[in-house]
């Protein structure tokens, strides 16, 4: 789930990063008031989840309390990547020398956490990675191990950082990595920190995304941050499919059919494992395939709510067919996959053999799995048939149909 | 309806109580039921037979689970 910038900020001003006098406000008048209780000229700036402000407009300078609550009305009514504000951040303008890059991220392919660090900050990060690779640090830190504020000072120094500015630097990555790690973190960002002409350093933007799983574990940050348990924090509301699925979840504590995504393509796919779900989604895609919908199924679920989740599947509009895949599994069982796949199309008024695009689950109690899709004519491989090979082949058959 | 499981439940078990009890209380998956004293399938649980023989176990060739799919 994602932050707000002014939640994110105050998550950094409790772990003592310095930031700049910032009051949150609702509306122009509220703008007003913090404009002036800020003092001096301010940055208004639209508080939404999704990044393109500037370019959108919803961010703007004022001098004086007027001003800002022209700017603020102003910033209110736009709407940045569909997202109308939940408010202005009116802050304190101050003016930098230097801007730098920190954040802490999670590294899928070495499997830690890793502190980014760059002397060019308040411009995209992935630019600098490619052209001015020399000015963009990576430090991976132990998931285990805890944190030494040497490993942050590392990351800063290795981009050149000497002298009076190694150890103020270091204490705001070193601050930003214990978020990320403490608070469950996907992604703690600061961008850019801004060097004063006092030689100081504040940050002046940030982005925090905190593992959707781990709001529970969390409550009490989010709860004294104000967000309350039905604010989901999702791109946009649930649609209808979406809340049909998590009934169907909800509806059998037998293994899971989650995050059940709608989208507008005509292959529907019941697919899970391992992060097979996501693979297996990637590789549609990539073969050419308009996915219906991503779920992620698993933790051997029973033959009813494979059945169901199939149903709802292919009762969604522009459905043609459906491809069942997942990566080697060993909890779940390949037998009541097939059980209830096989069962929830026939339920739907179809024929498997047509229906099914083709059928990739291998490992536990396959053959029996296997017989159970032979009697009903449903094209199925083991695992000789890579996903992104099973994937191909459903999006080859979506062709012909 | 059940499509892939079916169980057969031989006539000499309803004379045995404790053994009623028994398949009752083995199934994971509520395949075995007590209606007026008979011991009877609940059609709605059949397919989620996990093939644990459990039943069988129990009742040794007095039960007998059908795979209908292997027919």
């Amino acid at each position: 789930m994602r932050l707000y910038e002014f939640e994110a900020k105050e998550v950094l001003r409790r772990a003592r990063v310095p930031l700049p006098k910032s009051v949150m406000a609702r509306t122009a008048d509220e703008a007003a008031a913090a404009a002036t209780e800020v003092g001096g000229p301010v940055v208004l700036k639209s508080q939404v989840l999704s990044g393109g402000r500037m370019k959108a407009g919803a961010i703007k300078f004022a001098d004086d309390a007027a001003a800002a609550k022209a700017a603020a009305a102003e910033i209110l009514t736009i709407t940045v990547s569909g997202q109308t504000p939940t408010g202005v951040l009116v802050e304190e303008r101050r003016e930098v020398v230097q801007e730098y890059y920190a954040a802490v991220t999670w590294d899928g392919r070495a499997k830690r956490p890793v502190i980014i660090f760059s002397d060019m900050g308040g411009i995209d990060i992935e630019e600098v990675a490619e052209q001015h690779p020399e000015h963009l640090s990576r430090t991976h830190i132990s998931n285990l191990a805890p944190l030494s504020d040497y490993q942050a000072k590392v990351a800063v120094s290795r981009v050149g950082v000497t002298g009076n500015d190694l150890g103020p630097l270091t204490r705001i990555v070193a601050a930003l990595t214990r978020v990320f790690v403490e608070r469950d973190m996907t992604l703690a960002e600061i961008n850019p920190i801004g060097k004063l002409a006092d030689g100081s350093f504040v940050a002046l933007d940030s982005h925090m995304d905190m593992e959707q799983e781990a709001r529970g574990q969390h409550a009490d940050l989010l709860r004294s941050l104000g967000i309350p348990d039905e604010d989901t924090r999702m791109a946009r509301p649930p649609t209808e499919f979406e809340i049909a699925g998590a009934k169907v979840n909800d509806a059998d504590t037998r293994g899971i059919a989650g995050n059940i995504t709608e989208f507008d393509g005509n292959l529907g796919l019941i697919i899970g494992a391992g992060g097979g779900s996501l693979t297996l989604f990637d590789a549609v895609q990539s073969a050419g395939g308009n996915p219906a919908n991503y779920c992620e199924i698993g933790g051997n679920p029973s033959v009813a709510k494979a059945a169901a989740l199939t149903k709802l599947v292919l009762s969604k509009p522009g459905v043609e067919k459906i491809a069942v895949m997942m990566n080697v599994v060993s909890n779940t069982r390949a037998d009541m996959m097939a059980r209830g796949i096989v069962k929830g199309v026939i339920e739907a008024g179809f024929d498997p053999a047509e229906k099914i695009a083709i059928f990739r689950i291998p490992g536990s109690w396959e053959d029996e799995g296997f017989a159970i899709l032979r009697k009903y004519g449903v094209e199925f491989v083991d695992r000789s048939v890579s996903m992104h090979e099973a994937a191909a082949r459903a999006v080859a058959k979506m062709a012909t149909t | 309806m059940a499509m892939f499981i079916r169980v057969d439940i031989d006539e000499a078990v309803q004379g045995d109580e404790a053994l009623k009890k028994n398949l009752v209380e083995a199934c994971p998956v509520d395949i075995f039921a007590l209606d007026g004293g008979r011991i009877v399938t609940v059609d709605a649980n059949l397919d989620e037979c996990t093939l644990c023989d459990l039943c069988i176990q129990a009742a040794g060739d007095r039960v007998k689970v059908v795979k209908l799919y292997r027919d």
